[in-house]
């Protein structure tokens, strides 16, 4: 028996809302997607006239969704945003060539200016090059720090003020997992915003925070949107997987526990006299950073200097501790 | 009743291809006999019938993995009973992976 959609326009609903419960149809399900994104944007006063934005852009799922959406936003609702795109080649044989292409895709489909930084270029090590040297444990940290890093380059480069992601609820939910697991309180206070700022670095904004993956699938679905869709070759190794199996079995008993995680996290309150590291600058690349060199300059001293291995965790249990 | 095959399309995206040598699209011809073809009892087949390796990554216990989203028709799997829908011929049921980077 077809269930008709909820807001009684009269049409057939083609899926169940993980968030609201509700059942929609296609033409109402984009509707609400595409407010809430909006919503996200204004209330959280993400952005503001005639700014650059650089967009985050690796041929996935939830930045080709986040491409579409801000372009579809900006000329409905006038933001008067420009925006480009902004991709980040690892250096990963197999997964980033391939994605790369859908990226090139996206730039002609949405018609924005598209810039390509690579770590070769930026570092002179590629993450291939980076998991002979380190292993397959650890590989994810040095990605993280360099990729966050470049992309701040690279929209210094085209003269952004600020950067958009696509990371989304489940994404966010499960850093906040990621975070208490690991005791890592500085990131707790942090990772819920829906922008992160700090002195000297541009601020990153996530407007998709509230999006659940399944309705940024079935938005990408229904839009017809391509996207190229491979795990990266080391993600299995990745501790985060560990909270995402946890996550989607949570997820299956009861929907809302992703809204539900991100609520607690944003209302954490932490205990005064904690210590949290103080904003300065690195001693080798001048980028913002909590220690005399940044997380990046360290870990490249380490893989140039072939002591990575040990580097690695000796390093992150220092950054934690101060 | 006419046939003795029910006939349907089976599509897989989002990555869950590869675990099904990179075909996308798998018209299914089912047997049909005493026992009632659902969702279910469709998943378990595939798990059979069309995969030698890593069964894991696409079934657990009596349904997909989570993180697999399931459409028939271009319809919901939550909005039809999930595991419980009953096939008729000539559905398309997607199956589609959302467990990637992004």
């Amino acid at each position: 028996m077809p269930v008709s959609c909820t807001t009684n326009c009269g049409r057939k609903a083609i899926l169940r809302r993980p968030k609201t419960g509700t059942s929609l149809c296609k033409e109402c399900f984009f509707d609400a997607f595409e407010t809430e994104v909006h919503h996200t944007i204004t209330s959280g006063k993400l952005f503001y006239p005639r700014q650059l934005v650089a967009i985050g852009a690796s041929g996935g799922k939830d930045s080709t969704v986040l491409a579409y959406v801000m372009k579809f936003l900006n000329d409905k609702y006038d933001y008067k945003l420009n925006l480009m795109l902004l991709s980040i080649d690892e250096g990963i044989t197999g997964y980033r060539d391939d994605s790369l292409n859908t990226v090139k895709e996206n730039k002609n489909d949405y018609q924005l200016p598209l810039k390509i930084l690579s770590y070769q270029n930026l570092y002179g090590w590629t993450m291939d090059r980076v998991v002979e040297e380190v292993g397959k444990k650890n590989n994810c940290t040095f990605c993280g720090v360099f990729r966050r890093q470049a992309l701040e380059r690279g929209a210094v480069m085209m003269g952004a003020s600020c950067i958009a992601t696509g990371h989304n609820a489940d994404d966010i939910a499960e850093t906040v997992l990621m975070n208490i697991m690991r005791g890592d309180v500085a990131r707790l206070g942090r990772c819920c915003a829906a922008i992160t700022s700090s002195d000297g670095a541009l601020p990153r904004v996530k407007p998709l925070k509230f999006c659940y993956e399944k309705e940024i699938v079935m938005y990408a679905y229904f839009r017809k949107l391509k996207y190229f869709s491979t795990e990266c070759v080391y993600a299995p190794n990745a501790y985060r997987g560990h909270a995402r199996n946890f996550l989607k079995e949570l997820e299956r008993i009861r929907p809302s526990v992703i809204m539900d995680i991100i609520h607690s996290g944003e209302n954490l309150v932490f205990q005064t006299g904690i210590k949290t590291p103080q904003q300065g600058t690195c001693s080798s690349c001048g980028h913002v950073s909590s220690q005399e060199l940044c997380q990046a300059c360290t870990l490249l001293l380490s893989l140039n200097e072939g002591k990575a291995k040990q580097g690695v965790s000796k390093k992150s249990h220092k950054i934690r501790s101060t | 009743m006419g046939s003795g095959s029910l006939k349907i399309s089976v599509h897989f995206g989002g990555g869950a291809e590869i675990l099904f040598d990179n075909l996308k699209q798998h018209d299914l011809e089912l047997p049909l006999d005493n026992g009632t073809w659902n969702l279910k009892r469709l998943i378990a087949w595939i798990r059979d019938n069309k995969m030698k390796s890593k069964q894991e990554l696409f079934v657990k216990d009596d349904s997909v993995r989570p993180g697999i989203l399931v459409l028939v028709n271009d319809t919901d799997w939550d909005l039809l009973g999930q595991t419980d829908y009953e096939l008729c011929d000539g559905d398309q049921v997607h199956f589609i992976s959302t467990l990637h980077g992004g």
